[in-house]
């Protein structure tokens, strides 16, 4: 990441607090719910990673899981939802449909979630199996602990534009590239 | 299967009610002139030899200048109706059915509503207004269904454009969220 913040120590604390302690909200609309419920129970049981509380109101939710197909009719309800969750907060698009539309290609569908609220991870398949759920998990909980989800960037920028305001200086905003999670991974080695 | 319905339809409706009818692997079907399209689907379920008690579905077809069953050059004329209205039909207790076809002309395209002989319809013409703009004369409630207030034009028409897209809102660019 480019800019003009640094990340301290306590950052680092509470990011990795935040990384093992999400608050799901679950927002099931099709057949990638029966995967979903999979991914829930004790088989490959999600509370491992200690995301296994769904919350069924967004004001007490960090993460935002998107299962199923999104239709353009839904997209106001999914922003509002989005909007009512408090930060910083994530958002995973649970399988190709909620990632790109999947196979929909047609007046109703939306094309990916993405199109109304900033999806950090994508897991694709139809459905995904609760391994790439997983996965998908943990390439999240790195890139919480690295601060790089889109909410926390923009807590960043906001941030810094208040500060600046306050100093009296011009505000530019920083270009933010947010890093391939490969790479962050092998950084990391 | 239910040669009875059609030959008490035949029976009753002989002055030109019957556009033609049919039977299609199995299935009788009938297609019924627009003026009698109400008359026809009372006596369906009134007459005890058909005793049509159950509303099965409702839905149009776009043909697009290909003729249905039924709509030869003789019966409908030169140029075929665009849309078609289905009803499918059953007898609980004769244990038969039938279809129904009715033509409605794309620039005057309405078909008077089956709903106060079956209350079930309700749903099925506002689906079927909603996605192919037939409208049904005398519906109590004419509302699209399942496309919100804001779509405009009847997506399931062949001539919507495949790839065209109504967003009620999208993400603005370039803004931190």
């Amino acid at each position: 990441m480019t800019g003009e913040f640094h990340t301290s120590k306590l950052d680092d604390i509470l990011n990795w607090a935040r990384k093992f302690s999400l608050f799901q909200y679950p927002f099931v609309t099709a057949c990638c719910g029966m995967e979903f419920m999979s991914v829930a129970a004790p088989k490959y049981d999600i509370a491992r990673f200690g995301a296994e509380f769904p919350r069924f109101s967004p004001r007490q939710a960090d993460l935002l899981i998107i299962v199923g197909t999104i239709t353009e009719r839904q997209g106001p309800a999914l922003r509002r939802i989005y909007e009512q969750m408090c930060e910083p907060k994530w958002v995973v698009a649970f399988g190709v449909c909620a990632s790109t539309g999947g196979f929909y290609q047609n007046y109703s569908t939306m094309p990916g979630a993405d199109q109304v609220v900033p999806v950090d991870v994508y897991i694709p398949g139809c459905p995904p199996r609760p391994e790439q759920v997983l996965d998908g998990l943990i390439l999240l909980q790195e890139r919480i602990q690295r601060g790089e989800g889109h909410n926390q960037v923009a807590i960043r920028v906001e941030a810094a534009e208040k500060d600046a305001k306050k100093k009296g200086r011009a505000f530019e905003p920083p270009l933010v590239s947010i890093r391939p999670l490969g790479a962050a991974k092998a950084e990391s080695k | 299967m239910a040669q009875i319905v059609l030959d008490r339809l035949a029976a009753q409706f002989n002055t030109g009610e019957l556009v033609g009818s049919g039977t299609e692997r199995g299935d009788e079907w009938a297609r019924v002139r627009r003026d009698a399209w109400v008359a026809v689907a009372t006596f369906l379920r009134d007459d005890p030899a058909t005793k049509m008690e159950m509303f099965i579905d409702l839905t149009s077809v776009d043909r697009f200048g290909s003729r249905g069953p039924g709509a030869t050059a003789a019966a409908v004329g030169a140029e075929p109706p665009r849309f078609d209205v289905v009803v499918h039909l059953y007898s609980v207790s004769l244990k038969h059915r039938i279809r129904l076809y009715c033509g409605a002309p794309e620039e005057d395209a309405w078909v008077d509503t089956l709903v106060p002989v079956w209350a079930g319809a309700d749903w099925y013409e506002r689906e079927a207004y909603d996605l192919y703009g037939v409208r049904f004369k005398g519906h109590p409630d004419l509302r699209r269904i399942l496309m919100y207030p804001e779509f405009v034009g009847h997506p399931l028409r062949k001539d919507y454009p495949k790839e065209k897209r109504q967003p009620l809102v999208r993400r603005q660019t370039g803004m931190p969220e």
